[in-house]
């Protein structure tokens, strides 16, 4: 393995050569290329640290979820717990009890990064989030319809999610196309089927025994609460097969932040590329909404987050999912163990992002118009 | 004044440009729309009454069992109906004429969810029961958002529709989510707000409508007192001074009238969505942007959607019934997405 420290030229030298204060040379950034076995990866340094600082937080965010609750452990206990090194009671409460719902949160988190993080790149809008757009509203009506109509497993519910998710997709592009899709345009018209969306859920729930209503409604607040190993087995295994495909889609789609027909002349398939992103992003929203219920602004937040670290030129993949996994698990740690009693970790969130969002909106607004 | 009509009708579309009889008469229209939906609200039901036993019911009241349903069910739900439908459909042409933004409405701009929010602290925090207490509280939060959402959705260049109604998605799911953490921690609150979030006017006694009345008489009055200036701001703010309006007086005044409304609606009502987005649309279509008819026509005609709408609410599903504010949801959501898809949105 050779490990070479190059330079990326492009923007960022062109940019500081021809303004530089005091004519100093910016040699653009410090890229890490690793070589072997026929492949290389090159990845800059900067990403590289930030997310090793971000996967230390995540750590030290899961141990510390893991310690708390009715019954207190501390470090010493959790981490021999996790490898197998207790028994009884400690083994029960880490592993059986807690770890399921930290590892859901840590997944589901990066699952709803990464979401928005290609979302956000295709539609070129940091506003363009799966639970502003109604994505979210499209995989929990088709949820709804699995508990409530059908009464179905945990698969079906994964099935029903992914479906609703996809047809509300289908359903927005559609209607805001007008020879072409303009962001602005797609946003409202998601914001319109998102209010349709919602009132159907609400009228499902409201038709519903009251039992289902109850469960159902839970759901609909976005909440982990009752995770199990299995739904995070099967959520998970899902979750990592879209990750991959993510990852082999992230050059494309930074090319295509440029336009596509600058990223056709450098030889990336647009057509393939943008379905392939749609479907990866609304599946990895449909299958975290099928498990924990709509957690609304991780997937608006955490590629903001995660760009604003790394400060590269686009949206990437891999600090979003850091800063998703890292942002839901301090949420559901705050609607556990904060809040007064406890909460759904939506409405956590849906507090934080808004804020966070209504900030964007202030900054972006004066920016840019 | 005459002369900030007259240029403003030079604006008017060919379709629109009715003259002042035909106005006249298509406002009679709307009103006998208006009164053949406030009877079929009194007579349709999940149990068929008859007419005669309604007309008893209201003029010569007896103990009968339907005479009863009629006067306690029916006709309060009828009249919640058009007092909730007047305010929000003159607050939503006045919220229109105010930021100039064809797809503004209380509900989509988060002045809905503001007052929401705050009748949500009022009754379950503070234990406020009575709406001559909560409705203060559902005013200032109101006021709060109106002003914010107009911060939030301006930019130097002026103000940009889009922004504008992202930052009142923001804070509503900002304040939604706010609103079910303080019920979801507060038993006592959940109960008593659960059937006032779904946005229904069913089941608020007529009690809860008289002390706003007053409120909302003033803000109707304030509406068409600024509905002269806000004609001449369609055309600019530079033109609207040079003309003589004094613009930070017209935006003030305008925001209480929004307040007001909207406020006193969603104390009445809970948050009900997309009526003040539809009816000035249509109301524009009748009789082209000259704010002072608007206003008329979304008097009349925004009562009639939304009497429409819970008749509607109370058919699809008999015996059961759909809440009004799901179904006028379903019924706006589409014109929403029609408006943005319009090159050109009507006459602002």
């Amino acid at each position: 393995m050779s490990i070479g420290v190059t330079s990326r030229s492009g923007l960022t030298r062109h940019r500081s050569t021809g303004g530089a204060p005091g004519g100093r040379l910016d040699f653009g950034r410090r890229v890490l290329v690793l070589r072997r076995w026929r492949i290389a990866v090159r990845l800059e340094w900067r990403s590289v640290i930030v997310c090793a600082v971000l996967a230390v937080a995540v750590a030290c965010m899961a141990v510390l979820a893991l310690m708390t609750g009715s019954y207190q452990l501390s470090p010493g206990q959790v981490v021999p717990a996790l490898v197998g090194g207790e028994t009884g009671l400690v083994h029960d409460i880490v592993v059986e009890w807690r770890a399921p719902r930290v590892v859901a949160a840590l997944v589901f988190g990066a699952a709803l990064g990464v979401s928005g993080a290609v979302f956000q790149s295709m539609l070129r809008n940091p506003l363009a989030d799966p639970s502003i757009i109604g994505f979210s509203q499209g995989s929990y009506t088709g949820a709804l319809i699995v508990i409530l109509l059908i009464n179905g497993t945990y698969v079906q519910l994964i099935g029903g999610a992914l479906l609703g998710g996809m047809a509300t997709a289908i359903a927005v592009y559609v209607l805001a196309y007008r020879r072409g899709v303009q962001g602005f345009r797609l946003i409202i018209v998601g914001i319109g089927v998102s209010a349709m969306l919602g009132s159907l859920n609400t009228w499902l729930i409201l038709r519903a025994d009251l039992e289902q209503a109850i469960a159902a409604a839970a759901w609909g607040a976005g909440s982990l609460n009752g995770v199990s190993w299995d739904q995070v087995a099967i959520g998970g295994v899902c979750i990592a097969v879209l990750l991959l495909l993510a990852a082999m889609l992230s050059r494309p789609m930074r090319q295509m932040e440029l336009g596509d027909d600058t990223a056709a002349s450098q030889g990336v398939r647009v057509s393939p590329a943008r379905l392939g992103m749609v479907v990866v992003g609304v599946a990895l929203t449909a299958i975290a909404t099928a498990a924990s219920g709509p957690i609304a602004f991780i997937s608006l937040v955490a590629p903001q987050i995660g760009h604003r670290l790394v400060r590269t030129a686009g949206i990437t993949l891999a600090p979003a999912a850091f800063v998703g996994a890292l942002l839901c698990l301090v949420a559901d740690y705050l609607a556990q163990h904060v809040a007064p009693t406890p909460l759904p970790v939506g409405i956590i969130t849906v507090m934080l992002g808004g804020g966070y969002l209504g900030y964007l909106l202030f900054t972006e607004a004066r920016r840019r118009l | 004044m005459t002369a900030q009509t007259s240029d403003v009708e030079v604006r008017v579309p060919a379709a629109a440009a009715s003259g002042p009889r035909l106005r006249v008469v298509g406002l009679l229209a709307v009103l006998v729309t208006l009164l053949v939906l406030l009877v079929l609200s009194l007579l349709v039901g999940s149990k068929a009454i008859a007419p005669s036993v309604i007309w008893d019911a209201l003029f010569h009241p007896s103990a009968d069992i339907d005479q009863f349903s009629i006067r306690d069910y029916r006709l309060p739900r009828t009249v919640v109906g058009l007092v909730v439908g007047m305010a929000l459909g003159v607050a939503g042409a006045l919220i229109q004429a105010l930021t100039r933004n064809p797809l503004a409405d209380t509900g989509i701009l988060g002045v809905g969810a503001g007052s929401s929010f705050a009748v949500t602290m009022a009754v379950g925090v503070l234990g406020i029961r009575d709406i001559s207490g909560y409705m203060w509280f559902a005013f200032a939060g109101a006021l709060i958002v109106t002003i914010m959402v107009l911060l939030l959705g301006s930019t130097r260049r002026g103000q940009s529709p889009g922004v504008m109604v992202l930052a009142g998605v923001c804070v509503s799911a900002v304040l939604d989510g706010a609103g079910s953490a303080l019920q979801l921690t507060n038993p006592d609150a959940f109960d008593a707000m659960r059937s006032w979030t779904a946005g229904s006017i069913l089941g608020r006694p007529l009690d809860v409508v008289w002390p706003v009345l007053p409120f909302f008489a003033v803000a109707l009055i304030l509406a068409f007192a600024v509905s002269g200036p806000l004609n001449a701001m369609a055309l600019g703010d530079e033109i609207a001074a040079a003309q003589g309006v004094r613009l930070a007086r017209t935006r003030v005044l305008a925001i209480i009238a929004i307040t007001l409304l909207a406020g006193g609606a969603t104390a009445i009502a809970g948050p009900i969505g997309f009526v003040g987005l539809m009816v000035p649309h249509v109301a524009r279509w009748f009789v082209g942007p000259n704010q002072r008819w608007v206003f008329a026509y979304s008097i009349l005609l925004a009562p009639s959607l939304l009497l429409a709408s819970d008749v509607l609410g109370r058919i699809v599903m008999r015996p059961s019934e759909i809440p009004v504010g799901i179904v006028t949801a379903f019924i706006g959501a589409p014109v929403l997405i029609a408006l943005v898809r319009r090159k050109k949105a009507s006459g602002l």
